[in-house]
């Protein structure tokens, strides 16, 4: 980590820093909101470096460059002078009409697409007035591109006249470009921050150092729910290297000189855990009870009809049972955070998607106020939600080990560390009933969820739990454009506690609404012995966003056309985050595993600012969903995580990758999301297509051949 | 104990049992090597013995010797990038990049043992390293482009 880069609140860089006072009575079209300040989120130095302040984190979905291009477009600047830097914790960079400071929900883009545009247009407005000034004509006359101001023969930099324009009063209102005369938005840009991420030069939160920084590694509990009975640091204490031995609420922690020594002398701690109360969560016994419980309807999300009556009257039934495991994210990075206490002085640096949550947090512990908090964000390597804990976790943690060290701290957490620390997507067992017309289209469907809430107990809870119910354990479900037309429905949720943390993962709840949902509708096709995608295709018939990507990935991967000898195709559609991905998987089964070869993915996500960066969002989440259905699995036996490491909770690989193409249809409806939504319909679709090529039907995440039925 | 790195030698004071990876990272500041398992599972922490790819996290320092050891950072640098590097560039292959330094470096020593990698030579070669960001596709676009590259191609 560079100490030396200090944010732009101190920074007393020469050359434009646009500082006005925020114009708040003022309204900017299109949206009722104020323009934002230009001055946080925008710098041009003398040399005409431009320095974009980012909102949101980047983890690797691309916003480093995603951002940047929305200022380019507006501001007529030389896109090889940008330098995209972290915002630090303050509440400008709260996501806009939210408030709060976070990266997550797929938002990153959307939320931020007319702010950083109207950055990019309040600071062209001032470099134009600033050398209108100088050529003592009127701005109209001004034309701008590449970072070059024109009159006529005569031409400035931006850098020449930024410290002028920084004097200026902001504009009252711009006019943003119309999607016509886009040159940058909807172009193949390549990423900003690949020349430091392919040399090692880039900063993880893993890699800040600095003289007199320590490493600190914590012992957990072995299990959820088990309390420190007593430890001694004694032999610890003697591996060279290990300075000190604390406790703090979560565990013991280890300071030395550097991670191995730190290693060393937490593997020569003496500690006594106590048993967790009530033995703690074992897997078997957990799915039991879920599906007891799903015997009788939960709290009630959507009740219309007469369910019950529907299903009794009915001839033709279906029942399945869904269920997915507890799985942990996994970042290739594992969690660290580095705290530097001086005084009431506060610094962390913290690879993180919650920056104003995790700074409170640290400030109460370490006993000071927010504003003498600073918090660094170095490249995040990979968050997938597990960056971005309301319990504010790994930096609280880290805090409290800063304050009992008394000394700078970097605590990491090895990748054991790491898959047993918990705050997992949850395990989650769906029951579905659903009665069918003799034309095999459903007339009642009954739908029973089980799984921990995430939302309960957190900041969200009073926007994400309604009348008991936590959305995010429905979402995908309860909206479902298939539910939409049947006569009788219900939508129920039962929310277990336990002792095991829970937390969203990439596409949250679609992970497992997603995999229930298009796998009984391919059960329901084939039991009317219709083809998948007609069969969908009818009853999303007044959906067309709906019915045209499914058409559109069928089309592209040859629906309809014999595939290869030994191979089978699947599909499935889903909406979440504001985007609709249908894709299809084609499959085969090699040496007993099943083989994804080829994977076809149809995206409408309204409009798309990077196609280059969308695709790659589209492969990856594809790849974290496909790794999800493959091999995701975490199980307890007494509260004891049983896996540890890539051995035993392996990750997808190059050579199991399948070909995947994505084709966007810009249909022009509200912007989605892209981080997350492609997440969730491959599982469905590999099941749907191993079903296509069996006959089995694969209804447990991850899949297990020999478990289908 | 002396260390070879990058073209110069360096005394590190280390048990004999610590991975290369941690002297590396932790007491001669070479971050760019990553830790991701600890158990030669992910190739984050993948430098070059000798030319050789090697897993540093399970290397103890001892063991090297006199060997030559190579990292992330001497392959090139932002203003001089590699052929391999210049090829991640163009294929557009990174998203978080935590990985990428390990991903690049079994890349390096793939190209100089097979100029020409087939598919199922780089599947070999690179199912080492695991991307949790799905990058695998451009990684293999990136590889052929490279071999095209060094071979005075496009």
């Amino acid at each position: 980590m560079n100490l030396s880069r200090r944010s732009f609140l101190q920074a007393s860089t020469a050359g434009l820093v646009i500082t006005f006072a925020i114009p708040q009575v003022l309204r900017a079209a299109p949206k009722a909101m104020p323009l934002p300040p230009a001055n946080a989120f925008l710098r041009i130095a003398p040399d005409n470096t431009i320095s974009i302040v980012l909102s949101h984190v980047e983890m690797g979905q691309g916003i480093w460059t995603g951002l940047p291009m929305l200022v380019a477009e507006e501001l007529d600047c030389d896109w090889t002078k940008i330098k995209p830097e972290h915002a630090p914790a303050a509440p400008v960079y709260g996501i806009p009409g939210m408030g709060f400071q976070m990266t997550g929900g797929s938002s990153s883009t959307n939320s931020e697409f007319d702010r950083y545009r109207q950055v990019g247009a309040v600071a062209r407005d001032m470099l134009v007035r600033a050398a209108a000034a100088r050529w003592k004509t009127t701005p109209a006359k001004i034309t701008t591109k590449d970072g070059v101001l024109s009159f006529g023969d005569k031409h400035l930099t931006y850098g020449d006249v930024a410290e002028e324009a920084m004097k200026l009063k902001p504009p009252g209102r711009v006019t943003l470009k119309q999607p016509k005369d886009w040159k940058i938005i909807g172009t193949r840009v390549k990423r900003l921050d690949s020349p430091e991420k392919i040399t090692g030069r880039a900063q993880f939160g893993m890699d800040v150092q600095f003289p007199g920084l320590r490493t600190a590694l914590v012992r957990r509990a072995p299990a959820f729910g088990a309390k420190l009975v007593s430890f001694d640091a004694a032999a610890a204490l003697k591996v060279p290297g290990v300075e000190k031995v604390v406790q703090v609420p979560s565990g013991v922690a280890v300071i030395a000189k550097h991670f191995w020594a730190a290693k060393l002398g937490r593997d020569a701690l003496k500690i006594e855990w106590s048993q967790p109360d009530g033995g703690g969560v074992t897997t078997k016994a957990q799915f039991a009870e879920y599906r007891t419980l799903s015997a009788k309807p939960g709290t009630i999300a959507t009740d219309v009809g007469k369910v019950d009556n529907a299903l009794a009257k009915a001839t033709t039934k279906l029942e399945s049972f869904y269920e997915v495991p507890y799985l942990a994210h996994a970042s290739m990075e594992p969690l660290n955070t580095t705290i530097k206490i001086d005084g009431d002085k506060v610094e962390i640096w913290a690879g993180t998607q919650f920056p104003g949550g995790d700074s409170l947090a640290a400030a109460k512990i370490i006993g000071t106020t927010p504003d003498k908090v600073t918090l660094h964000t170095p490249f995040l390597g990979g968050g997938f939600g597990r960056r971005g804990n309301p319990a504010a976790d790994f930096v609280a943690e880290a805090a409290f080990v800063a304050k009992a060290a008394g000394v700078p701290v970097k605590v990491v957490w090895t990748r054991e560390d790491d898959m047993h620390g918990g705050y997992y997507r949850p395990a989650y067992l769906h029951r579905v009933v659903v009665a069918t017309d003799p034309k095999g289209n459903p007339t009642a469907w009954d739908h029973t969820v089980v799984g921990q809430s995430i939302l309960a107990g957190t900041p969200f809870e009073a926007f994400g739990i309604k009348n008991g119910i936590d959305n995010s354990s429905i979402e995908g479900l309860g909206d479902s454009p298939y539910l939409e037309k049947v006569a009788a429905k219900r939508v129920s949720l039962h929310s277990p506690k336990n002792a095991v943390p829970v937390l969203w993962l990439r596409s949250v709840g679609n992970t497992h609404t997603a995999f229930a949902m298009e796998s009984m509708i391919d059960e329901l096709a084939h039991a009317a012995k219709q083809d998948p995608l007609a069969y969908r295709l009818a009853l999303l018939s007044d959906k067309p966003r709906f019915a045209k990507a499914l058409q559109l990935a069928a089309d592209k991967a040859g629906w309809g056309s014999a595939p290869p000898p030994g191979h089978a195709r699947g599909l499935a559609v889903h909406e979440s985050f504001g985007s609709i991905i249908a894709q299809t998987a084609e499959v085969s089964i090699e040496h007993g595993k099943i083989r994804v070869h080829q994977v076809t993915a149809a995206v409408d996500c309204g409009t798309m600012v990077n196609p280059q960066g969308l695709e790659a969002q589209i492969q990856g989440a594809i790849v974290f969903g496909l790794t999800a259905a493959l091999f995701g699995k975490l199980t307890l036996e007494g509260g004891r995580v049983q896996q540890s490491n890539f051995h035993d909770y392996p990750m997808l690989r190059i050579h199991e990758m399948p070909k995947i193409d994505v084709h966007v249809i810009e249909s022009g409806a509200p912007m989605g999301g892209i981080g997350e939504p492609a997440t969730a319909p491959i599982a469905p679709a590999v099941a749907n297509a191993v079903f296509a090529l069996t006959g089995k039907r694969l209804r447990t995440l991850p899949f297990d051949l020999a478990e289908a039925t | 104990m002396k260390l070879h790195v990058n073209g110069a030698d360096h005394e590190v004071d280390a048990d004999g049992d610590m991975p290369l990876l941690w002297a590396l990272r932790d007491l001669l500041n070479l971050t760019g090597t990553k830790y991701g398992c600890g158990v030669a599972q992910c190739g984050a922490c993948t430098v070059h013995l000798d030319g050789h790819p090697v897993r540093a996290c399970v290397t103890p320092v001892k063991s090297v010797g006199a060997r030559k050891v190579t990292t992330i950072e001497a392959i090139g640098s932002p203003e001089a990038l590699h052929v391999v590097q210049e090829a991640w560039k163009q294929a557009d292959v990174v998203q978080c990049g935590y990985c990428q330094s390990g991903q690049i470096m079994t890349a390096v020593a793939l190209l100089d043992q097979v100029p020409e990698p087939s598919d199922a030579q780089i599947d070999g070669a690179m199912a080492g390293n695991i991307c949790r960001c799905g990058t695998y596709g451009r990684v293999r676009e990136a590889i052929h482009l490279a071999s095209r590259l060094k071979r005075g191609g496009k």
